[in-house]
């Protein structure tokens, strides 16, 4: 049987998070469809038939799907997924939004934030802030999936697959959207940044953290991450947290100024190749994890780095 | 207005678990277990609602071992009116919890419910998705901050790009983020109130629920352990391992 991958997207093209679900899907065996669901989403749909590994994608493009909210797109999937032997999708706000309501009216365990898939039937997903890694097998005739995507590479291009249009599910009309703040940057999304310059309550201000913190990201063409610490206290907005609860990155550098590195810190960032920190107390628990340790005042210490880069 | 907060006895966050050495789990024997936090958030949002004059009524609703009456007179102290503990020693998954949420509110016939995003031991993010789904509701997850007015809540959620604001009808499920609230600290003459609060015990087959869980763990085992690397003097000798010896930058 086929494999259904809800892909990510704005309507114009593909989220990165698709890729690596897309890479998830094929450790499973058989084909891979991938499901657009948005309206005026042909240039998506387009984007995703480029993707390695993709079989077929299934474009659904309906005014119903514009705001892409939990209740209509669940609606459609939990129409299309008896057809699979899985249903996958990235461990993101919108996966995870999405997603459990699929399992509860087909009456399916999710099984949630996978970081290995051991056979079709048997996952590997961390618990406890990723301090125990747990091993488990479904039962349920369908497997309904989200996927941690730092765990799986980015799916390749070059493809040509066939699009397809499937017909739109019921508009339930139970949930309107009133409005979006996205925030906007010019620099990398924080999933796929190569380099991540994080911030916590050590800086002190939202002042101190844009001045110290944004010329060194400017240098490194780095996106800018968070202690939950620096976005309680507003320096910061929430979409920046990294952590068990907000984020989980695994860049080739992450450097931690500023931070303590609370356990649930230390889950969202922990499988970076290289870690960095900066921190005036030589005790601090991020220290246990850091390949790199500077012990020293980050406002000597961060401008002496831009500098120097 | 009737608000239901469900809530989950977890390992407290500050305890950093440790896995069994044969595999089976991991050891939560002597632990101290506390309410989940978001689920601390939950019941302070149904709470001020209920202070607001907004709701009437708010009741905690908690599914597991005898000691989640615990939990339960935990969100009572907050304020809740009273608690629901749905009592079973079976594992329960998010499914087999949203079940039996489901068969709660048939009964009490809540307008809103609020749940945490996530519980922080199994860190599924399903249960109120789930709950939703089952009762034809529609939801908002991961809420930062809610207004109800006309039989509607206007609910901000934190997304991955940043901030969405969403209008559902009532009844719905709402889950709460970190920053939907600061939860207050229970007083004293609160927490013994609190024990003389109304608390009922039912159990899952009074409900007509089945809770046998569907997953089945095969191990648990220890993520790879990252060691403390090395040292630096200074910033020159940070800038050149990353250059010529970790070569990222
Ligand atoms: C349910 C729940 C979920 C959570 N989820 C997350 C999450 O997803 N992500 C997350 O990050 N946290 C999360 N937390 C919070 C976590 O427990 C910590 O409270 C938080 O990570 C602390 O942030 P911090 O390290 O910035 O602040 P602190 O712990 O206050 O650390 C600040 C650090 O800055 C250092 N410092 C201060 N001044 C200087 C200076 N001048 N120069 C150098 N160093 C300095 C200090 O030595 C200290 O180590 C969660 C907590 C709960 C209860
Ligand atoms: N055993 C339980 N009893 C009561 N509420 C629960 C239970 N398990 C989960 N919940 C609720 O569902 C939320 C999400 O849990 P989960 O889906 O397990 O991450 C929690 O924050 C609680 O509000």
């Amino acid at each position: 049987m086929a494999i259904l991958v809800i892909a990510e997207h704005d309507n114009q093209s593909i989220k990165a998070a698709t890729l690596n679900t897309v890479t998830a899907a094929s450790k499973l065996g058989g084909d891979i469809h991938v499901l657009v669901a948005g309206a005026g989403c042909g240039a998506a749909a387009e984007a995703a038939a480029k993707v390695a590994g993709v079989a077929k994608v299934l474009v659904c493009d309906a005014p119903q799907y514009e705001a892409q909210t939990a209740e209509n797109v669940a609606e459609l999937v939990k129409g299309l997924a008896p057809s699979y032997s899985h249903v996958l999708a990235p461990a993101t706000s919108a996966g995870k939004n999405m997603l459990p309501r699929v399992a509860a009216q087909l009456d399916v365990a999710q099984i949630s934030d996978i970081v290995a898939v051991e056979s079709a039937d048997t996952f590997v997903r961390p618990i406890y802030a990723g301090n125990a890694l747990a091993t488990v097998k479904s039962a349920d005739a369908i497997k309904l999936i989200t996927v941690r995507t730092t765990a799986f590479d980015a799916a390749g291009d070059g493809n040509a697959a066939p699009v397809e249009a499937v017909a739109a599910a019921a508009d339930l009309g139970v949930t309107a959207l009133v409005g979006r703040e996205i925030t906007k940057s010019a620099r990398p999304e924080l999933g796929a940044a190569k380099i991540i310059v994080s911030g916590g309550r050590g800086l002190g201000s939202g002042d101190n953290y844009h001045q110290l913190l944004e010329p060194l990201a400017d240098k490194l063409g780095a996106a800018l991450g968070a202690s939950r610490a620096a976005v309680d206290a507003g320096y910061v907005p929430n979409d920046y947290q990294v952590g068990q609860t907000g984020k989980i990155v695994a860049p080739q550098l992450y450097i931690a100024i500023g931070i303590s590195g609370a356990i649930q810190h230390l889950a969202g960032m922990k499988d970076s190749k290289v870690i960095v920190a900066i921190n005036k107390d030589p005790e601090a628990p991020i220290f246990q994890v850091a390949d790199y340790g500077l012990v020293g005042d980050l406002f000597e210490v961060v401008p002496q780095l831009t500098s120097a880069i | 207005m009737k608000i239901l907060v469900p809530v989950k006895r977890v390992v407290d966050y500050n305890v950093k678990v440790r896995v069994k050495a044969d595999g089976s789990g991991v050891d939560i024997a002597n632990v101290k277990m506390s309410m989940n936090p978001f689920d601390e958030i939950a019941v302070e949002e149904a709470v001020r609602l209920k202070e607001a004059g907004v709701a009437t009524e708010v009741v905690a609703v908690s599914c597991g071992v005898t000691a989640c009456q615990e939990t339960l007179r935990a969100a009572m102290a907050i304020g809740a009116d009273r608690g629901i503990l749905v009592e079973t020693d079976v594992e329960l998954q998010p499914l087999a919890v949203a079940k039996l949420l489901k068969a709660v509110c048939d009964k009490e016939q809540p307008d809103l419910v609020i749940a945490g995003k996530q519980a922080i031991d199994d860190d599924a993010n399903q249960t109120g998705q789930m709950l939703s789904a089952l009762m034809g509701w529609p939801q908002a997850t991961f809420a930062s901050k809610v207004a109800l007015a006309d039989g509607k809540a206007q609910v901000t959620r934190e997304i991955d790009g940043g901030l969405e604001t969403l209008s559902v009808k009532l009844p719905a499920v709402v889950t709460t983020d970190l920053r939907l609230n600061e939860p207050r600290y229970a007083t004293l003459p609160n927490i013994m109130k609190a024990k003389k609060k109304p608390l009922d015990t039912v159990k899952p087959a009074d409900l007509g629920v089945d809770v046998a869980p569907r997953l089945t763990t095969l191990k648990v085992s220890e993520p790879p352990k990252r060691s403390a690397g090395e040292r630096v003097a200074d910033v020159a000798q940070l800038v050149d391992k990353l250059k010529n010896v970790a070569k990222v930058i």
